[in-house]
């Protein structure tokens, strides 16, 4: 089982699609640090529209390493399930495609394996993906712009907040955010490798998966009291955002955020468990399919 | 004699077509098997069913007596190649060979993988990533990939397909060396029997999914089972002739006649001898020309 | 009857009691003209619906004539606009006319109402109304209305500083706006829970500002204001 695992990290380490995606998390983080560096007291303004009136604040102390990190994951989370569809999207229907999967099946070992393995393996890459998201627009971004104190933006319910935490109370938050990242991903990666045992080329279950994201991100998104109660528990996009709760810090009475708080740890957790049946569901779901399939390509 | 395969009842149904349709065979050790049957015989679904990559809808299969319940098992000792995979673009032939090793249980070494890259002639190229080879190329590396653990049991599906002459009498060559100096059993699908005649030792011929024949490819093709046609510019003369001379016509179509194939020249001498003007003769076993009449068939 | 008596009474007593209220003003004045520059240290916690920010650390720097910084120790600071009004010659410094507004009490203690009406007719401020304790000679209480930037109060109490006209902690309350972000911007996380916005468009907002030490008129640089 592990020489297969090896193997399999072998393969993604030796193909040229696996780099397009940390070409891809570097060029746009480099973008967001280049646009921020030039220009990011707009962006400011834009968030503190209507509290410029009454507070002074130090807006370059604020556009920081940290609060950059913030914005770009942002962005960044909502583009990343492409890039672990990519590979995920590829793990069975790439080997049937290149007539290698008759070829791996053919040898001592177990469809489960074969599976489990693969799946392990995407899990490993976006991993790797994240650490990279992690080096470039954390600990980069913290180079270029210094650390401080984060402001978080947040629209709660129907009330907007900006919440701040202080410097030495982030880095926890940041680990454990890209923690519950890597979960969430690998919610991606099974579904795309799900998908991937019925096809025979990549494109299909690449291209289903992506789609199947971004069609349920926009209901997620959609602000209807309707769909809140009644369609977003069951979408597991609803939850992909689930790493900012991290961010969510605990308050006092006074509104006073508490240092090594959350906001709501029972609902974070309850995300997380979640995603991790999503992802057993998935699991035994493609276990039990690639076991019954008839291998024709 | 030792049985390495036996097959009973084989049948596979998809979506309520039969493909396979009730086969039984036996394959013994250090047996060459040929499976032939043209395109969509249900050989490929059959060799797949062997591997375990297809289940069959009925039947038994038992490798090295194992029952493919016990799939690895039998893989442990089983090399197959089926049709041409394209193999991993990005990854050299060496490379390949060391991951296939891993794979079949045993520990990668150098020295072994380049002796078997050698035995398939692509040791000069063991570095060379995968998608700078020819299909003839791919194919070799593909056979290699498949004996990387020293099988009993060597599955070829079609291994043919797709090369040039030169690839294919390469290929033909191999197989005859894994028989004869490698003392392999192997089974080997082809849609061309004059393939299957000049490697196997025993064949099966299948059509529509059902056996049509099996047996040792010595008795099967006997020479003095031919079927000879022949083609004059005086039809009427040459065929009189070869009724007087105690010939039976077995098609009343063309003038084609049953007889050995040994005394074919000693035929043409006496029509030419007659006065008859030859514009052809060919001369094929009943067998090819039973195979050559399905193919017919089902054009 | 009784309003007629009311105001017999009040145009009776006004003289007395605006000569009393211009000179409470006065003293209360010349103390704080007393002091030149000072800076303090001190903390300033931050009450407004919208921000969940922590206590800060902050220096307070004050240069006559109206020249105030609040500055972040460390971290980020939201510092509320009006602040530089914690500064009562801000309210005090320029030129206005004293009307009396009568007694009242805070926390017990009897204070006089001053209301100062700005001469100057293009100034920011339209009205402060400042309680003065008239033992102590101290503000305890101001409330300033501007045309730019709402009303403003101050609460004081005092300590050390008493002397000087400085206070030990002032409650700062402000008016702010609703805070509304551009919606589709965030992406956030819905963890279930529901909040309905509140209906009161402009709430108040309150800063409390506890200062821990003064240094008093050993000159600051203007540098400080600028940056």
């Amino acid at each position: 089982m592990w020489s297969l695992f090896s193997i399999e990290l072998y393969k993604i380490s030796k193909r040229p699609r696996t780099y397009i995606a940390f070409i891809a998390i570097t060029a746009i983080v480099g973008i967001f640090q280049f646009a921020f560096k030039a220009d990011g007291t707009n962006y400011m303004n834009l968030m503190l529209q209507s509290v410029q009136d009454t507070f002074d604040l130090d807006k370059t102390k604020a556009i920081n390493g940290y609060f950059m990190c913030y914005i770009i994951l942002n962005t960044l989370l909502i583009q990343v399930p492409i890039l672990v569809a990519l590979i995920a999207g590829d793990a069975i229907s790439g080997e049937a495609n290149m007539g290698t999967l008759r070829l791996l099946l053919t040898k001592p070992v177990t469809r489960t394996q074969v599976i489990l393995v693969k799946f392990a393996a995407s899990t490993v890459y976006t991993i790797m993906l994240l650490i990279w998201m992690a080096v470039t627009a954390l600990f980069l971004s913290m180079y270029i712009f210094g650390v401080d104190d984060m402001l978080i933006f947040r629209v709660k319910g129907e009330e907007s907040q900006i919440l701040q935490i202080t410097k030495d109370d982030i880095m926890w938050r940041y680990i454990a955010a890209f923690g519950y990242a890597a979960v969430a991903l690998s919610v991606i990666a099974a579904l795309a490798m799900f998908l991937s045992i019925f096809a025979e080329n990549s494109i299909g279950p690449i291209i289903a998966t992506v789609c199947i994201v971004i069609v349920c991100t926009v209901i997620s998104n959609i602000n209807l009291p309707v769909i809140d109660d009644n369609v977003k528990p069951y979408l597991f996009t609803s939850y992909l955002v689930g790493w900012k709760g991290f961010f969510y810090i605990g308050t006092n009475a006074d509104g006073e955020p508490i240092k090594g708080s959350l906001e709501n740890w029972p609902a974070i957790r309850n995300s997380l468990l979640i995603l991790f049946g999503h992802i057993g569901v998935l699991l035994t779901a493609s276990v039990v399919v690639f076991n019954k399939k008839d291998i024709l390509s | 004699m030792e049985a390495v395969a036996q097959i009973s009842g084989l049948t596979k149904i998809f979506d309520g077509k039969t493909v396979v349709n009730d086969l039984s065979f036996t394959v013994q050790k250090g047996d060459v098997y040929g499976f032939l049957g043209q395109n969509g015989a249900g050989k490929s679904t059959t060799i797949r069913m062997l591997l375990g990559l297809i289940r069959p809808t009925s039947g038994d299969i038992s490798i090295f007596s194992h029952s493919i319940q016990h799939k690895l098992e039998i893989l442990k000792r089983t090399g197959a190649l089926i049709e041409r995979p394209d193999m991993y673009k990005y990854l050299s032939a060496y490379e390949h060979m060391w991951i296939f090793s891993k794979l079949s249980g045993i520990k990668p070494n150098r020295d072994r993988i380049m002796q078997q890259l050698e035995m398939v002639d692509l040791h000069n190229r063991s570095r060379d990533k995968v998608k700078t080879f020819s299909q003839g190329m791919k194919q070799r590396l593909g056979i290699a990939v498949s004996l990387v653990h020293d099988p009993d049991l060597i599955i070829l599906d079609e291994p043919t397909n797709g090369l040039d002459p030169q690839g294919i009498a390469d290929m033909r060559h191999l197989i005859k060396r894994l028989s004869t100096d490698h003392y392999k059993t192997i089974i080997i699908s082809s849609h061309l029997l004059s393939e299957i005649e000049q490697i196997a030792t025993r064949m099966l011929i299948i059509h529509k999914g059902k056996k049509i024949i099996e047996g040792s490819v010595s008795e099967l093709l006997d020479p003095a089972d031919t079927v000879v046609q022949i083609d004059a510019v005086n039809n009427e003369m040459l065929k009189n002739i070869l009724l007087s001379s105690g010939y039976q016509l077995v098609d009343a179509e063309n003038i084609r006649i049953k007889m050995n194939r040994q005394s074919v020249p000693e035929l043409i001498e006496k029509l030419t001898r007659e006065g008859v003007l030859l514009t052809g003769v060919q001369a094929r076993h009943s067998l090819e020309d039973y195979f050559i009449s399905l193919t017919n068939q089902q054009n | 009857m009784k309003n007629l008596l009311f105001l017999f009474f009040l145009g009776f007593t006004l003289p007395v009691f605006a000569q009393d209220i211009n000179s409470l003003v006065a003293s209360a004045r010349k103390k704080i003209d007393a002091v030149n520059d000072y800076e303090a240290s001190g903390r300033m916690k931050t009450n407004v619906t919208f921000l969940k920010v922590p206590v800060a650390t902050v220096s307070i720097y004050f240069k006559k004539p109206n020249k105030l910084k609040v500055k972040s120790e460390k971290g980020i600071s939201f510092v509320p606009k009006g602040a530089v009004s914690i500064n009562m010659s801000n309210i005090l410094g320029s030129d206005f006319t004293v009307i009396d507004g009568g007694d009242d009490k805070i926390n017990g203690v009897p204070v006089k109402i001053a209301r100062l009406l700005p001469t100057d007719e293009n100034s920011d401020v339209v009205l402060s109304t400042v309680y003065i304790d008239p033992v102590k000679n101290l503000i305890m209480k101001a409330r300033t209305t501007t045309r730019e930037n709402g009303t403003y109060e101050l609460e004081m109490s005092y300590g050390k500083f008493a002397a000087f006209g400085l206070p030990d902690k002032i409650i700062f309350s402000f008016n702010t706006k609703d805070y509304k972000l551009p919606k589709g911007v965030t992406f956030d996380f819905d963890d279930g829970t529901k909040i309905k916005a509140s209906d009161v468009k402009n709430k108040k907002g309150r800063a409390e500002i506890t200062f821990k030490n003064y240094i008093i008129n050993k000159g600051i640089s203007d540098a400080i204001f600028t940056k």
